[in-house]
């Protein structure tokens, strides 16, 4: 008997951790869009990421309905324990989504308002998942399967700090995108921010990890156990922020990106193994969340056919928007 | 005040998905047309086709956009609003929207990136391709959130044990008995609103005499599928709702206004449906003509809305005048399609005159008739969620409160209100700037994908075409 469940886990969690990565850098280049140095910097800057954001939000739409595939039980406590939040964050996604289009119609001085838009937007997006990783850690008020718990649960000091932490995390993602993607001024600018951006995750990535602890008992026994392998993922993390940093004062041009995307890997892994099993904490785990298996069956046959074959034309996407984006260029 | 979480809700899905469904029946149908005129292009290598595409290439852009992120509210309002419902249904649903998301979703946003910044970056043949796919991925995403959709009208390859849906047949429950009319007469809709849209903004350019060889095209195109598909759409529609008599009898009773079963019943042309008297206030209609549509026979039994308890009877007003608005659009679209093929033949077809007036008014008739029919299935549908098994408050949110629910409406009133009103400003915008008349790479003599955008056609360096001034009201 093949242990469909535990699949579904490997592959919600792969498509969460690429929605991170890739919607992740997109955000950022729009949370740092205020200390842009000048507004042509801020037309190149859009234009870096403007063939790819619809794609990399997919993979949070596939994050959504794989939930309501694989663990109905997720999708239907978080969201109403989160239903505020989740407005916040829609409505973030949508002022974004919306600005790249309009941004280059606007006349000059509407456009300042998408500028705005975008940089608004995709903050409040990024500090709303930040809020759900905090909340996640707390976990949920549940009984007979369904949130009974109150409107505000979510929003705590630590599910705030939560979520700014992701929000510098996107920032980061963003800049090292940005240093890979631009050259010129945005690129000299993308090298200053870098360092201060990283600067600013570690120590928020400092507080979460001797809070986290003292909120959660669980957690607690987890990292202290004998369970040694865990501290493997922070010293992954600490290494990752160490590369950016020497790549930087190299001025090395793509492996502060990757380095980045491997400080998100670690990170994320170290949140799962800290929790596993439980997708909806503190009461229930991967199994009681799990569809019927024959329909974890039905969707399994398609996933593994059709994820390989998006993954290879989106990979073939970003070739061929390759190399850097100039001014002027891009916009049909 | 208090506020009830289930009609709140029930107003916030009918909302937002109202806002939604405007977007994807527009860009589906402009997909296909996009694929076609890059086809054209490609394979004629007439700089008309070329120009038509681009143009209408930034049309489709802003709106995707809007759709898209309408979307992505709509996916999220399952469970947040009705987690019940979600959770009962999930067995089902999860795996449909997921195979939406995996075929649909990512082949349109992928190449969508392509067909829009990628005319100078890849090679002719591979933009064609590009967009070939994302007019695929429209029609991959209707096919799915159409089974869905059906699925609750007329559940069926599910067992229903301790409150949750168990799926015994996967092709019976996705190509359930209402699909098969649902998705014709959606991907038909979807043309028809296309080929309005495209001949309005046609029609308006040959009176303002911008760009008159393309446009006279475009127009030509756009009627010939108007004179074919109008029609067609209303035979779709009588075997549609004929399968509602036949798997939703009282939603169609309340679409007839028929509150009685009776025999040789009259087809209500005017009618003040009342739910507390349990039948019309006044009515003026068509001895026997329901019998003969429904039943083909003059003294054929149609089913009465009574047969149903006053607690699951749908709102019979809404569905009874959105379905009138509906079918009197759809005549009117039949009309138009043959006072263009009366033009045509008279070779009057490219004169500016009354008609190229008419058709840019037209552009609202597919959108209207398409929302007031999304009214009719779905309020025809209340109270039942999943028709027959579980109704709207067996599938709201147990946490979710009236202010919750309110709040969250108003805001998002709030943004869509922003949002596209500025999308509809910048759409107008894209229209009055008209069509550029310089496409880069498109001369008969081949494909030169690579050469930057000043390098210049036949007639590359002539300036841009000038703005129009909307002067039309």
């Amino acid at each position: 008997m093949i242990d469909f469940t535990m699949i579904w886990a490997a592959i919600i969690a792969f498509g969460v951790i690429m929605y991170v990565l890739m919607d992740g850098f997109d955000l950022g280049v729009g949370i740092l869009y205020p200390f842009a140095p000048d507004e042509e910097s801020r037309d190149i800057m859009m234009n870096s990421v403007a063939p790819f954001w619809d794609g990399n939000e997919t993979w949070l739409v596939l994050g959504g309905a794989g939930l309501l595939g694989a663990f109905p039980l997720v999708y239907s406590v978080l969201l109403p324990a989160l239903y505020l939040g989740v407005f916040l964050l829609l409505a973030g996604l949508i002022f974004r989504g919306v600005a790249f289009e309009f941004r280059f119609k606007a006349s000059r001085e509407k456009k300042a308002y998408w500028s705005t838009a975008f940089c608004v937007g995709s903050g409040v997006a990024a500090l709303a998942q930040g809020i759900v990783v905090g909340s996640y850690i707390q976990g949920y008020q549940t009984e007979n399967m369904v949130y009974t718990g109150g409107a505000f649960d979510w929003l705590t000091p630590f599910s705030l700090l939560t979520g700014v932490g992701l929000l510098i995390g996107y920032a980061l993602l963003g800049s090292t995108w940005l240093i890979m993607k631009t050259e010129g001024s945005v690129q000299d600018w993308a090298y200053r921010m870098t360092p201060r951006l990283l600067a600013g995750l570690l120590s928020i990535f400092l507080i979460i990890s001797f809070w986290t602890p003292l909120v959660d008992e669980f957690v607690r026994d987890r990292w202290f156990s004998n369970l040694f392998v865990i501290w493997l993922l922070p010293a992954g993390a600490m290494g990752c922020a160490y590369l950016i940093l020497r790549a930087v004062r190299r001025r090395d041009e793509g492996l502060p990106f990757v380095a980045t995307m491997g400080l998100f890997v670690f990170t994320y892994l170290g949140l799962l193994a800290s929790k596993w099993p439980y997708v909806v904490p503190p009461d229930y785990t991967l199994y009681d969340a799990a569809s019927a298996p024959e329909s974890q069956a039905f969707l399994l046959v398609g996933v593994l056919f059709v994820i390989p074959v998006v993954l290879a034309y989106t990979a073939w996407t970003y070739w061929v928007f390759r190399g850097k984006v100039r001014a002027g260029e891009g916009y049909h | 005040m208090e506020f009830d979480p289930v009609l709140i809700s029930r107003i916030q899905f009918a909302f937002i998905i109202s806002f939604h469904a405007i977007f994807p029946v527009f860009t589906i149908g402009l997909a296909s047309y996009i694929a076609l005129l890059e086809g054209l292009h490609f394979k004629t290598g007439n700089r008309a086709w070329a120009q038509l595409s681009r143009f209408w290439t930034k049309v489709f852009a802003v709106a995707f956009g809007m759709g898209v992120v309408s979307g992505i509210v709509m996916s999220f309002q399952f469970g947040t609003n009705w987690s019940n419902f979600s959770q009962a249904s999930a067995n089902f649903l999860g795996p449909v929207l997921s195979y939406e998301v995996v075929t649909a979703f990512f082949l349109e946003a992928a190449f969508l990136g392509v067909l829009l910044f990628g005319r100078e970056k890849v090679p002719r043949g591979t933009h064609l391709f590009a967009a070939c796919m994302v007019a695929l991925g429209t029609f991959i995403s209707a096919f799915w959130i159409l089974a869905a959709n059906s699925w609750m009208h007329t559940p069926a390859g599910v067992d229903f044990r301790d409150g949750v849906f168990h799926v015994t047949s996967w092709t019976e429950a996705i190509f359930n008995p209402s699909f098969p009319y649902r998705f014709t007469h959606m991907a038909v809709a979807s043309f028809l609103t296309g080929s309005f849209v495209v001949a309005g903004i046609s029609a308006w350019y040959l009176l303002k005499g911008h760009m008159v060889e393309a446009n006279k095209k475009a127009l030509s195109m756009c009627l010939w599928m108007i004179l074919f598909l109008a029609p067609a759409q209303a035979v779709i529609g009588d075997f549609h709702g004929l399968n509602t008599m036949e798997y939703q009898p009282t939603k169609l009773a309340a679409m007839e206004g028929n509150w009685e079963t009776q025999a040789g019943a009259p087809l209500l042309l005017f009618a003040l449906p009342s739910k507390d008297e349990q039948g019309n206030l006044f009515e003026v209609g068509v001895p026997n003509l329901a019998s003969i549509i429904l039943t083909h026979h003059a003294d054929g039994v149609v089913p009465g809305i009574n047969e149903a308890s006053a607690a699951e009877q749908p709102p019979v007003s809404i569905v009874f005048w959105t379905f009138r608005t509906m079918v009197g659009i759809g005549f009117l679209m039949i009309a138009i399609g043959i006072w263009g093929l009366v033009l045509r033949l008279r070779r009057q077809l490219y004169e500016p005159g009354l008609f190229h007036r008419v058709m840019p008014l037209m552009i609202a008739a597919p959108f209207i008739a398409v929302v007031a029919g999304w009214f009719t299935t779905e309020s025809g549908r209340a109270p039942w969620l999943v028709y027959g098994m579980v109704s709207f408050s067996e599938g709201i949110t147990p946490s979710l409160s009236g202010w919750m629910a309110v709040v969250s409406l108003i805001g998002y009133m709030a943004v869509y209100a922003v949002v596209y009103g500025a999308g509809g400003y910048y759409l107008w915008q894209v229209v009055k700037g008209g069509m550029d008349e310089t496409v880069p790479g498109s001369d008969e003599s081949g494909a030169h994908p690579k050469r930057p955008l000043s390098g210049g056609g036949p007639i590359g360096n002539a300036a841009p075409a000038a703005p129009l001034k909307g002067d039309w009201t």
